[in-house]
């Protein structure tokens, strides 16, 4: 087990050293220039003068490869560089905003699992009434709506003519209610489904057939092979939802005025802020490869045909 | 087919000649401003009352149409051309190509598909033609892999390689055994990427780095009123339905179509 983690870990650093490099030329090779972007976004006067004054203080007459190596070597000591914006270090300033948003796309993530699970299973189990029914509707309008008009739905309803939850900030646990929603009802809507047809096809596996005729008790079956073997079914998908929840609160961010990264990668976005749009980018990508050696690890870890597998045979 | 089918299918026959003929029959104006008609509630005048500018919001939502479902439909043409071909000689050509094919799809899959459009269109600039170029970008690869994955899986079938060894001609074969095979399924799949196309452009215009207003695509109508909703709910209703109706019907037809293909497969759960 410590074997396959090291060496998956290990594998990762290529990984990410070539996206660094992806995302530093595509920056570089992208039409306009990063000294305008940086006078813009500044908000300094753009004139030739200006423009070749900051060509040579950020570094930009120098060749590309010149520039990713001394950029690579410092991000080394987890410096980033400082925001076209604010000036500020990138780092601080991530760190800043990174927190609200962990904690919105983690509530969102568990209110996904937890509903996922009950109306995949409820729909399942009930399966061809009304419950059945009612869950595959529900899921197939919540998987058309748009997020941005379900948040102000449920603001308009909630907030503006009920006054039961607040309609932005962060602080009491009102406040979470609505982006919560607004951001776990796709997700629920698209996945409750996948899980009921994950549960009806472990319905037909070999284990289930003999654990019958041992005598166990419906319950025991259905709590020990059913839904564990739906959930193992589940997991990869879960993992990528958690990678869509923390890099997709832009709109929903946007819409509760909450004060997370979302919002700080728009604003950065419109003003060409090239330093932190390579940052966010990088963050995002080792978030996403972590995510996916967690799931991979949990998979073995729960499914006892990958756990016995010989340490050095597959490195899977 | 079903007559369910064929009911969807005129509907959407309906829809696009909607999209195209009814802004020529739509009297009003969808960009003239007037001060005097401002946040009107729908009347017999304004079936559905006219916006903070005093635009009448029916005709904006009609001509609105071209915006978002358009785009949406030419994103899923190109994106489904690119990745049914690269599938497919991915999956023929085989060895290397094959290969690097799929270590390059596994690590884009890693990556959620909205945030590299979003990135996308965040570093090229706002804007239609842009969305087009990134939608189609990320929308290509899903394609490609079932394109690749069926096309092998077919390869393998006794019944296909027993037509080889009957010396039955490579166009022959892709015609009669491979084709049938894969359409269905990238069928289903294109459908249902229409609908998501759709709410992609619909929220990266609401977010302002989408097509721009005073041009009336759907999300970025519904960003640009969005101070006057409690005084004026259907400004958010209106074009919030329209794209969620647009979406839903999408959606309905994929979920129809792979009834029918499952159906004539005979499995269906």
């Amino acid at each position: 087990m410590l074997r396959i983690l090291s060496w998956r870990l290990f594998t990762l650093v290529p990984s990410i050293i070539l996206l660094s490099i992806v995302v530093f030329l595509a920056l570089h090779l992208i039409p306009g220039d990063p000294a305008v972007a940086y006078l813009s976004a500044s908000q300094l006067p753009i004139t030739e003068e200006a423009i070749e004054r900051v060509t040579i203080e950020l570094g930009l007459d120098r060749p590309v490869w010149e520039q990713y190596v001394s950029w690579f070597s410092s991000a080394l000591t987890m410096d980033f560089g400082t925001s076209y914006m604010t000036g500020e270090p990138i780092v601080e300033e991530f760190l800043f905003y990174f927190p609200a948003t962990v904690e919105l796309s983690v509530w969102a993530f568990l209110t996904v699992i937890l509903f996922v699970i009950v109306l995949g299973s409820a729909s399942a189990y009930f399966r061809k009434t009304w419950v059945d029914y009612g869950s595959r509707l529900f899921s197939i309008v919540g998987a058309s709506l748009p997020s941005f008009w379900l948040g102000f739905l449920l603001l308009y309803v909630f907030s503006m003519t009920l006054g039961i939850f607040p309609s932005g900030n962060r602080g009491t646990f009102a406040h979470y209610v609505l982006p919560v929603l607004t951001l776990a009802i796709p997700y629920i809507a698209i996945y409750s489904r996948l899980f009921r047809t994950s549960l009806l096809e472990v319905e037909k596996l070999p284990w289930m057939f003999s654990a019958r005729a041992r005598g166990l008790s419906e319950k025991t079956i259905w709590i020990k092979f059913q839904l564990r073997h739906g959930v193992l079914a589940l997991l990869p998908v879960l993992g990528i939802v958690m990678g869509y929840l923390l890099a997709g609160t832009f709109i929903v961010e946007n819409i509760f005025s909450w004060p997370g990264v979302g919002r700080y990668m728009m604003n950065a976005i419109v003003q060409r802020d090239y330093p932190v749009i390579q940052f966010y980018i990088l963050v995002i990508a080792c978030m996403f490869l972590l995510i996916n050696l967690i799931v991979d690890l949990l998979q073995a870890w729960l499914d006892p045909r990958q756990r016995h597998q010989k340490d050095g045979v597959k490195h899977v | 087919m079903s007559r369910t089918s064929w009911m969807y299918i005129a509907m959407a026959a309906i829809g696009l000649l909607m999209v195209f003929i009814a802004p020529l029959l739509i009297i009003q104006d969808p960009f003239s401003a007037n001060s005097a008609n401002r946040l009107l509630p729908p009347s017999s005048s304004h079936l559905l009352g006219t916006d903070h500018l005093g635009r009448d919001l029916l005709s904006r939502i009609v001509y609105g149409a071209r915006y978002t479902v358009v785009t949406a439909l030419m994103i899923v043409v190109i994106s489904g051309l690119i990745g049914m071909s690269i599938g497919f000689v991915s999956a023929t050509s085989g060895g290397i190509i094959d290969q690097v094919f799929m270590r390059f799809s596994e690590w884009m899959s890693a990556f959620p598909s909205v945030i590299l459009a979003f990135l996308f269109v965040g570093i090229a600039g706002p804007g239609l033609l842009n969305i087009l170029i990134a939608l189609s970008l990320v929308f290509w690869i899903p394609i490609a892999r079932l394109v690749r994955n069926t096309t092998v899986r077919t390869m393998q079938e006794p019944y296909y390689e027993s037509a080889m060894i009957s010396g039955v001609p490579h166009v022959k074969r892709i015609q009669r055994h491979l084709i049938p095979a894969v359409l269905p399924q990238v069928t289903v799949l294109l459908a249902l990427n229409i609908g998501s196309a759709m709410l992609h452009i619909a929220g990266f215009s609401f977010l302002g780095i989408g097509i721009q207003p005073p041009l009336p695509e759907w999300g970025a109508m519904l960003n640009e009123s969005r101070s006057y909703f409690y005084a004026a709910p259907w400004l958010m209703i209106v074009p919030g339905m329209a794209i969620f109706l647009v979406v839903l019907f999408w959606n309905l037809l994929s979920e129809q179509m792979r009834d029918e293909f499952d159906q004539k497969r005979g499995s269906g759960l």
